[in-house]
């Protein structure tokens, strides 16, 4: 069977939720072989072997942590050379789509981005993206050389499916452009406690209307409550109110949870971009004209400042 | 010596309008209202920046796309950019990212270049994946996706804010390099600058001016295929119900409803 290349996302060695879903679509198309590099890469394996990996090829070195993208590209062309697969799939996050479009232009393939599922096809994988600020869904080929694909969180479930996951030493020469672009100093983001934003299935989200940093624990209190993520729009973004890490929409993260909740949104068509996916969507504004009315399930027009609080204490109450 | 600053910008369909396909499935721009990407103001934004702070500077801006992209070169020169560059062909109808790159590096290396900028993303195709592709075919560092961007004595620098870490980048010129819509608001045109805009020059490039075959790109040199387009159905209207007191409870009731309590 052809094997399929899966780029692993990790931090130190703990595999992150996309990845995991990568190798059930891999498995869709052939047998996946997970590249893991960096600090940890070799602590990986027992996750992603757990999840469907026959190989896991692995290399550290110090250049990953010190130079920009490149050294990566690099590596994910040796496995590629190694291997000869028949797709490789990498994580859609800013990073991943660079290295992938890097290496397609390299290995001499096309390169689709943000595709949310995957099968396989008569003339190889289709992916499935969605368009237009999520106005329409479209469906798409690599047509030249080796089909490279990056896949956007949540689109597809996490399996159990146990194989070797036998590891391997990657060898890798790195090209002189390596060293191009230094990483002089980085501050890691401190943990929230909360689910990532773009693996969570509830996210509860505050906009304008949430009307001050202060404000926003009452968004963080339900999104506790609940289990849940805390988004933002571009205008609570913009006004300083809240991490850029936290905005959800065309320039921020994307996001398609089980639950997305909107306090103080109106949903303009760059915020929609970003949620317009999620399987329910619920709203509280207080002008009923808003358009983030148009897509919820469930609306209530009133003041957050009453609505959130209430809602929070009562699903207090149903817990017990 | 002068720093050769080029900033690529995308005409795009209005994100606010109703953008739709073409019967050849590529994105139509025939029948939408097209605007210089916002994301791509950005860029120019800082490429004016720079060169500000600059002795001695030249900010050109380029596009590929057809006759109307000459709208969102005008928009560029008259936020302040000296010159432009509109590369148009018919061949380039239906062009991907592969072929982009292909066409703007080609462009980039026939214009002269210390520094390019790129915006994050554009608007309509939303891939972000373009400037670092620029980046390896001129073989030049790419310093990407920046909220903060300075340049001095040869070298450019600038802060990444990423998933897991926010890092302090540095590459040596020649060097391209892409900015976020948090890296500071970009200008309105002034009355005089739309004026100035008028009288600069604009340079048009087909093809065969950047020895590229129409094979390599273009609908049918594209190393991807859409085959299919659908609109997703709209939603299904939802339950309004107006706060009198127990909004938030019925709210509660709903999510419960639906198993999430
Ligand atoms: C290129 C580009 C990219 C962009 N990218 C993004 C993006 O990634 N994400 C994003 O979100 N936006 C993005 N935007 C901005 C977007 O166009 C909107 O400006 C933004 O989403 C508005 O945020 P908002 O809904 O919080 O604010 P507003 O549009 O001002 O809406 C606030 C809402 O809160 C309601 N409200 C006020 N007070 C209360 C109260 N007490 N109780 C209940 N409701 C109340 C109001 O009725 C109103 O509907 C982008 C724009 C551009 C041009
Ligand atoms: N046709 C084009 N003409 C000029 N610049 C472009 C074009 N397409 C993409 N770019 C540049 O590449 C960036 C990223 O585009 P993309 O990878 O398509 O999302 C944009 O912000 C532009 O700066």
């Amino acid at each position: 069977m052809a094997e399929v290349l899966v780029y692993v996302d990790h931090v130190d060695g703990a595999v992150r939720k996309p990845t995991l879903e990568l190798l059930t679509l891999a498995r869709r198309i052939g047998e996946p072989v997970a590249v893991a590099l960096g600090n940890g890469a070799a602590d990986t394996a027992a996750t992603l072997a757990e999840h469907g990996a026959v190989k896991v090829l692995t290399h550290d070195a110090s250049e990953y942590a010190e130079y920009l993208v490149v050294p990566k590209v690099d590596a994910l062309q040796a496995a590629y050379e190694a291997v000869s697969p028949a797709a490789v799939l990498v994580p859609s996050s800013a990073e991943g789509k660079e290295i992938a479009a890097r290496l397609a232009l390299r290995i001499g393939s096309g390169i689709i981005t943000d595709a949310v599922d995957l099968e396989a096809g008569d003339e190889g994988p289709v992916a499935t993206q969605s368009v237009f600020a999520a106005s329409f869904t479209t469906k798409s080929r690599v047509v030249k050389g080796t089909p490279v694909i990056t896949v956007k969180p949540n689109s597809a479930a996490v399996e159990a499916a146990p194989a070797a996951g036998a590891v391997e030493a990657l060898s890798v020469t790195f090209s002189d452009k390596a060293t191009g672009t230094k990483i002089t100093g980085r501050t890691p983001r401190e943990s929230t406690g909360r689910p990532e934003l773009t693996e969570a299935a509830i996210v509860v989200s505050g906009g304008r209307g949430v009307n001050g940093a202060e404000n926003f624990s009452i968004i963080e209190a339900l999104a506790d409550q609940l289990g849940a993520a805390v988004g933002a729009s571009r205008a609570a973004v913009d006004a300083g109110w809240y991490p850029h890490t936290n905005q959800v929409g065309q320039t921020g993260k994307s996001v398609s949870p089980q639950l997305y909740i909107a306090n103080g949104i109106s949903g303009a068509i760059q915020h929609r971009a970003g949620m317009q996916t999620s399987k329910t969507i619920v709203a509280v504004n207080k002008d009923a004209e808003a358009p983030i009315f148009e897509l919820v399930d469930f609306g209530v027009v009133g003041d957050l400042f009453d609505v959130v609080p209430q809602l929070t204490e009562e699903i207090k109450t149903r817990k017990g | 010596m002068s720093l050769r600053i080029v900033v690529t910008v995308k005409y795009v369909p209005d994100a606010t309008g109703d953008r739709h396909f073409a019967d050849d499935l590529t994105v139509d721009r025939d029948d939408v209202d097209g605007l210089l990407s916002e994301l791509d103001e950005y860029a120019v934004e800082q490429a004016l920046q720079i060169a500000e702070n600059a002795d001695d500077a030249e900010v050109t801006v380029l596009t590929i796309g057809p006759e109307d992209a000459k709208d969102a070169l005008r928009k560029a020169l008259s936020m302040g950019a000296d010159k432009a560059i509109h590369v148009e062909d018919d061949d380039l109808h239906g062009t991907d990212a592969i072929g982009t790159s292909l066409v703007l590096a080609k462009a980039i290396e026939k214009a002269g270049y210390d520094l390019v900028i790129s915006g994050m993303a554009s608007t309509d195709g939303t891939m972000g994946v373009v400037p670092a592709l620029v980046a390896e075919r001129l073989g030049v560092p790419q310093v990407t996706l920046l909220s903060e961007v300075s340049v001095e004595d040869g070298t450019v620098k600038g802060r990444r804010d990423g998933d897991a870490a926010s890092e302090q980048l540095e590459a040596q010129l020649p060097a391209v390099v892409s900015v976020t819509d948090q890296s500071g608001e970009a200008r309105y045109p002034s009355f005089k600058g739309i004026m100035a805009a008028k009288k600069k020059p604009v340079q048009s490039w087909d093809l065969s001016d950047l020895d590229i075959e129409a094979e390599e790109v273009g609908l049918d040199g594209a190393f991807t295929k859409v085959e299919a387009a659908t609109e997703r159905p709209a939603r299904t209207a939802g339950t309004i119900v107006k706060d009198e007191g127990e909004g938030g409870k019925q709210l509660a009731e709903f999510l419960a409803g639906q198993k999430f309590i």
